[in-house]
């Protein structure tokens, strides 16, 4: 029965992380509930096994791909266009932020989304203490 | 087989991660401006400003983090305008609990916060900031929701919002919910760069 149980809800992961991606944690927080209407970005340093190709400034990951904040916009259209008609205009982008980027690249992301008019956001975190990003 | 079977079931278990993921919910503003002009008072804002640093300038004071809920609190709660000069479009808000200072915000419908950060402020630093704006907001809501309805706002809003909540609790939630939210609107903006 447990191994019934297991087998049914064992996903595989997608796509894997090629950044670092401690995020922040923050205690006045909602649950993302509907998971199919969530759209994933990631960003943070290179792990080092990339980092000799892709250098050590902080990267955005879309599916299992590097980008640059640039081809956010045409990455959220293309995944809208994916999701059932219904949930096109309820979706939610969530950012999934290393703790120790820049926000000048989190200012980049946020004036693509908002060229393609994908305005929910949800700065995905930890659940925790806030005071202990600033260590 | 039932050595297998177990062997399988391990296996299952180690790999598999239920995870739900949870952070802050925002709303982005829409790129083109709104076509008609408001005029907003400069004592309705409370600009909150993080340098990369991390140093802090709420309201052209530098303060720490852990006074800058109570600082955004004090903002949002003054109820700066007299019952005399209040208007239809602009009441007089009685539910405040704050100081009345006519020099600080007229009512929270009115009262904006807005926060602005550098290219190189850090993230984790940004969130904890925005951590203690929304939690700001959440004390007054809960401390409103308590008042009326002897239960916690951030509670109801986390029932509302959970898909398992049967349909009539939530059609019930609604309503509070919405009047909780109107009592203390979440008016919150992120702009693009720090003012140097």
């Amino acid at each position: 029965m447990l191994l019934f149980f297991f087998m049914t809800v064992t996903v595989m992961k997608d796509s894997s992380l090629k950044i670092e991606n401690t995020l922040p944690n923050a205690n006045e927080i909602k649950k993302l509930d509907k998971k199919d209407r969530v759209i994933y970005v990631y960003a943070g340093k290179p792990t080092r096994e990339y980092q000799k190709a892709f250098g050590t400034e902080t990267k955005v990951q879309l599916n299992d791909k590097f980008a640059d904040a640039k081809e956010v916009g045409a990455y959220i259209l293309a995944e809208r266009a994916k999701k059932a008609q219904e949930l096109q205009n309820v979706l939610t982008t969530s950012l999934k932020v290393d703790k120790n980027a820049n926000m000048g690249i989190i200012q980049d992301i946020k004036m693509e989304l908002r060229k393609v008019n994908s305005l929910k956001i949800n700065y995905t975190t930890y659940n925790g203490d806030a005071f202990r990003n600033l260590e | 087989m039932a050595d297998i079977a177990f062997l399988l079931l391990i296996f299952f278990l180690v790999t598999t991660t239920i995870e739900t993921d949870a952070g802050l919910d925002r709303m982005l503003p829409p790129i083109e401006p709104p076509d008609t002009d408001v005029v907003i008072k400069q004592k309705n804002i409370f600009l909150v400003n993080v340098n990369k640093y991390g140093q802090i300038l709420a309201d052209e004071q530098p303060v720490e983090l852990a006074d800058l809920r109570t600082s955004v609190i004090a903002f949002l709660d003054n109820g700066g305008l007299s019952k005399s000069e209040a208007t239809q479009d602009n009441p007089f808000c009685d539910y405040c609990q704050g100081l009345r200072d006519a020099s600080s915000s007229d009512n929270p419908e009115k009262a904006i916060v807005s926060l602005k950060s550098d290219r190189e402020t850090k993230y984790g630093v940004y969130i904890a900031v925005q951590n203690e704006i929304v939690g700001a907001y959440n004390d007054l809501r809960n401390r409103e929701a308590q008042r009326l309805y002897r239960r916690n706002f951030t509670e109801m809003e986390d029932l509302y919002n959970n898909p398992e909540t049967p349909s009539e609790i939530r059609e019930e939630l609604k309503e509070k919910v919405k009047r909780i939210q109107d009592l203390y609107p979440q008016k919150f903006s992120e702009a693009e760069t720090a003012i140097k």
